[in-house]
C-alpha cells in the first residue's frame, strides 16, 4: 500500500453561458485574485477587461521581428548585389540607387520574419506546447472545447483558501464546483 | 458582436433608433454542441461513398500525372514539355500563375474579410485557407521543374555556393521566389494557428489511443483559457494584418514577371491590380467549386448558408467586372498609345491562331459572371456551380492568352513560333488537378473543415451582454427587418415604415432646431 501525495491545482466551477461567465469574472477580479482564468469554447470579447487583464504584448515582439526581417533584406541585397557580386543588368546600376529593385525582397522578408515572430511569440506567451496540464485531470473540463464555460482559481493564488474560495464561486453562480488535483503526482 | 451594442448612448426609450437586422449566419438556432457534433462528425463518421469515389481516382491521377510525369521529365529532360524556342514559358508557367491565383481567395477571406469584420467569413475561411495551401503546392511544382535541372533548384535561394555567384535581386523572378515562399509559409502559419482550438476540440472528443495522441500533439495542449485566447486573438489579428498586404503583393510580384519585361502585351502598368483582381476572382470560383459539393455531402447547410454563397457570387461578379475592365483597358491602350507593336500583339490575340483562347477568356470571365446581377441566379446552386466552372476554365485561358500568344509573336519575325503542349504537359497539369482534389479530400477527412470556435462566436448568445441587452443603455434601439427582405415580401409595410422613419427624423430635426 502506497500513500499518494496529490497537489491541489485549484477550484473549477462551471457557468451557464458567456453572460454568466462575464459577470462572474468581474466578481472574481474584484475579489482580488491574480492566478485564475476563464475558460470558454471561443474567445469572449470584453473578457480581458472583466478579468482585469492587460492588452497582449505580442505586437511589440512582432514589430521587432519585422524590423529584423527588413534589416536582413537590406543587408542581404546590398552585400550581395553591391559588394560581393555586382552585376550591371536590366539598366540598373550596382549602387544605392538600385534600391527600388530591392523593395519586393525587403517587403517579403519583413512579412516572413513578422509571421514567424507571431507564431513563436504567441507560443511563448501562451506557454505552449506542453504535454499536460493539471487542469486536464478534471473530467468535466473536456467540455470546454465544446459548449462549457469554466472559471478556475488556482491554489497558488495568495488569496486562495479551501472554504472561502469555494463559497465565492458558489455565490457568483458557479455549478459543479470541483477541487482539481494534479494527477501527475 | 452585437451590431446594436455600439449604436447609441441614448437612454431615452422614446427615441427609437432603427437598426437593420443582419441576416443570421447560422440558421435554425443551432446550439454550440450541435456545431461541434456536426463539424467533428465529418471527421468521425465513416466517409460517404462519394468521398472514396472521388479520392481514389484523383489520387491515382495525381500519382500518374505529377509523380509519373515529373519522374519521366527528370529522367529524360525538360524537353519533354512542349516549350519551344521563344515560347519557353509555355504551359508550366500558365499553370503556375493559374494555381497561385487560386490561392488568393483563401487569404482574402481569412485576412481581408477579418480586418473588415465580415463575420460571414467564419464558415468558409478554414476550407478556403486549406485550398490556398494546396493550390500553392500545386503552383510550386511548375517553376521548380521549369528551371530545367530540378536538382539545381536550390540555386534560387540566396545561399553561398562554390561558384561565388549570387542571385540577381533586380530580377522579378527572384522576387517571385521570395513572394511565393513567404506567401506559402505565412499561409500555413495562419491556417495552423487558426486550427489549434479546433484540434483541441477533436482531441477532447477522442476516446484515446493514437488518434487522441496525434490530435493532442497538434493541439499543443490548448486549454481555451482567456489568458490564452487574449494572446491568440492578438496573433490572429496580426497575421491578418500581415497577410493583407502579402496577398496583394504576391500576385503583383507574379505580374512583375511580365510587366517589367519589354515584351509587347506584357509591358503595362495595369498588370498588378489586374492580376490581383483576377486572382481573387478565380480563387472565389474555386472556393465555390469545392464548397458547394462539400456542403451538400456533409449536410453543412446551416453553417454555409445561401447568404454565404450569395456573398461569394457577388464578389465574383465584382472582380469579374474589374477583370473585364482590365481586358478592355488593355485593348484601348493598345489602340490609343499608338504603339505599333502593342497594337499588333493585341490584334494577334484576337484574330491570330489562338483567337479561340481569347474568345474563351472574354466570354467565360467577363460575360458569364454577369448573370449574378440577378438574385434568383445567385440562389440557384446549379447556376452558381456552372459559373464557377466557367471562371475556373476562363482564368486558365487568361494566363494562356497572356503567356502563349504573347511569346509566340515577339519583336523579330524570326522568333515567331506557334505552340502546342506535349502529352507530358497535359499529364502534369491534369495531375496537379488530381493532387489538389485529393489533398482537399484528405483535409475534409482529417481536419475540421469549418472553424468551430469562430462559428460559435457568431451566435447571438456568444455576446457576453446577451442576457442583459434589455438593461443595457442601448435599449432605445429598435430592430427592423432587413430592407431588401421587406421590399421583397411586404412592399406595403416597407413603404409605411419608410414614411414613419421620415416622420421620426423630422421630429428629431425639429427638436434640435
Amino acid at each position: 500500500m502506497s500513500t499518494k501525495v496529490r497537489r491541489v491545482y485549484g477550484y473549477l466551477a462551471e457557468f451557464k453561458n458567456a453572460s454568466q461567465l462575464y459577470k462572474a469574472a468581474e466578481k472574481v477580479r474584484d475579489a482580488g485574485f491574480k492566478k485564475w482564468d476563464c475558460f470558454s469554447p471561443y474567445p469572449i470579447h470584453g473578457l480581458d477587461d472583466a478579468m482585469g487583464m492587460k492588452r497582449s504584448i505580442l505586437p511589440y515582439f512582432v514589430f521587432i521581428g519585422g524590423l529584423t526581417g527588413f534589416c536582413t533584406a537590406v543587408a542581404l541585397a546590398y552585400s550581395t548585389q553591391v559588394g560581393l557580386y555586382p552585376t550591371v543588368v536590366q539598366g540598373k546600376p550596382s549602387n544605392i540607387f538600385t534600391i527600388a529593385a530591392f523593395f519586393p525582397v525587403m517587403f517579403e522578408l519583413t512579412i516572413l520574419f513578422s509571421g514567424f515572430t507571431t507564431l513563436f511569440g504567441l507560443l511563448g506567451l501562451m506557454g505552449l506546447p506542453r504535454w499536460n496540464h493539471p487542469i486536464f485531470a478534471s473530467e468535466q473540463f473536456a467540455g470546454v472545447t465544446d459548449d462549457k464555460f469554466f472559471i478556475a482559481i488556482e491554489a497558488r493564488d495568495s488569496q486562495f483558501s479551501a472554504d472561502e474560495t469555494k463559497a465565492l464561486l458558489e455565490e457568483i453562480g458557479g455549478a459543479n464546483i470541483e477541487l482539481v488535483e494534479d494527477d501527475s503526482e | 458582436m452585437s451590431e446594436t451594442a455600439k449604436q447609441s448612448e441614448n437612454t431615452d426609450a422614446r427615441v427609437k433608433i432603427p437598426v437593420l437586422e443582419r441576416e443570421t449566419l447560422i440558421l435554425n438556432g443551432r446550439s454550440y454542441n450541435w456545431i461541434t457534433e456536426r463539424i467533428c462528425g465529418v471527421i468521425e463518421k465513416p466517409q460517404p461513398l462519394l468521398w472514396w469515389a472521388l479520392f481514389i481516382p484523383s489520387a491515382l491521377i495525381a500519382l500518374i500525372g505529377v509523380v509519373g510525369g515529373l519522374t519521366y521529365l527528370v529522367a529524360t529532360g525538360v524537353g519533354v514539355w512542349g516549350n519551344t524556342n521563344r515560347v519557353m514559358w509555355g504551359w508550366p508557367i500558365v499553370n503556375f500563375v493559374f494555381w497561385i491565383g487560386i490561392g488568393h481567395a483563401g487569404t482574402l477571406i481569412s485576412a481581408i474579410l477579418f480586418l473588415t469584420r465580415q463575420n460571414w467569413r467564419t464558415s468558409i475561411n478554414r476550407a478556403a485557407e486549406a485550398m490556398t495551401i494546396f493550390a500553392v503546392m500545386c503552383a510550386g511544382i511548375f517553376p521548380a521543374f521549369h528551371v530545367g535541372r530540378v536538382w539545381m533548384a536550390w540555386f534560387l535561394a540566396p545561399i553561398p555556393n562554390s561558384n561565388a555567384i549570387w542571385q540577381n535581386f533586380k530580377s522579378p523572378l527572384l522576387w517571385d521566389v521570395f513572394a511565393v515562399s513567404t506567401y506559402f509559409t505565412v499561409s500555413v502559419i495562419f491556417w495552423y494557428l487558426g486550427m489549434v482550438p479546433d484540434l483541441a476540440t477533436i482531441r477532447d472528443r477522442c476516446k484515446g489511443g493514437i488518434k487522441k495522441a496525434l490530435y493532442g500533439i497538434f493541439a499543443l495542449g490548448w486549454r481555451g483559457g482567456n489568458r490564452q485566447w487574449s494572446h491568440y486573438e492578438m496573433a490572429y489579428l496580426l497575421l491578418a494584418a500581415l497577410s493583407t498586404p502579402l496577398v496583394l503583393s504576391v500576385h503583383s510580384v507574379v505580374s512583375f514577371d511580365f510587366a517589367t519585361s519589354v515584351v509587347p502585351g506584357w509591358h503595362t502598368t495595369i498588370f498588378p491590380p489586374y492580376f490581383v483582381a483576377g486572382a481573387v476572382f478565380g480563387g472565389f470560383a474555386m472556393v465555390l467549386t469545392v464548397m458547394i459539393p462539400a456542403r451538400a455531402l456533409y449536410g453543412l447547410h446551416d453553417m454555409i448558408t445561401m447568404k454565404h454563397i450569395d456573398n461569394m457570387a457577388k464578389i465574383i461578379l465584382l472582380t469579374g467586372t474589374i477583370v473585364g475592365y482590365a481586358y478592355l483597358m488593355e485593348l484601348f491602350i493598345a489602340f490609343y498609345s499608338g504603339a505599333k507593336y502593342e497594337g499588333a500583339a493585341f490584334l494577334y490575340r484576337g484574330s491570330g491562331p489562338f483567337w479561340w483562347a481569347y474568345a474563351a477568356m472574354m466570354s467565360l470571365n467577363v460575360i458569364s459572371p454577369q448573370i449574378f446581377w440577378f438574385k434568383s441566379m445567385r440562389e440557384n446552386l446549379w447556376v452558381v456551380m456552372a459559373v464557377a466552372m466557367c471562371v475556373n476554365i476562363g482564368m486558365w485561358f487568361e494566363r494562356f492568352v497572356i503567356i502563349v500568344t504573347t511569346l509566340s509573336r515577339m519583336w523579330i519575325p524570326g522568333d515567331w513560333k506557334t505552340y502546342s503542349p506535349s502529352a507530358v504537359d497535359v499529364m502534369t497539369f491534369v495531375g496537379t488537378i488530381g493532387m489538389f482534389i485529393a489533398l482537399f479530400l484528405l483535409f475534409l477527412r482529417f481536419l475540421p473543415c469549418i472553424n468551430i470556435a469562430e462559428v460559435k462566436w457568431t451566435l447571438k448568445e456568444s455576446d457576453p451582454h446577451d442576457e442583459d441587452i434589455e438593461s443595457h443603455p442601448d435599449d432605445g434601439v429598435e430592430k427592423i427587418e432587413a430592407y431588401q427582405y421587406e421590399l421583397h415580401e411586404n412592399p406595403e409595410r416597407a413603404a409605411r415604415d419608410l414614411a414613419e422613419l421620415d416622420g421620426d427624423s423630422n421630429v428629431e430635426g425639429n427638436a434640435k432646431a
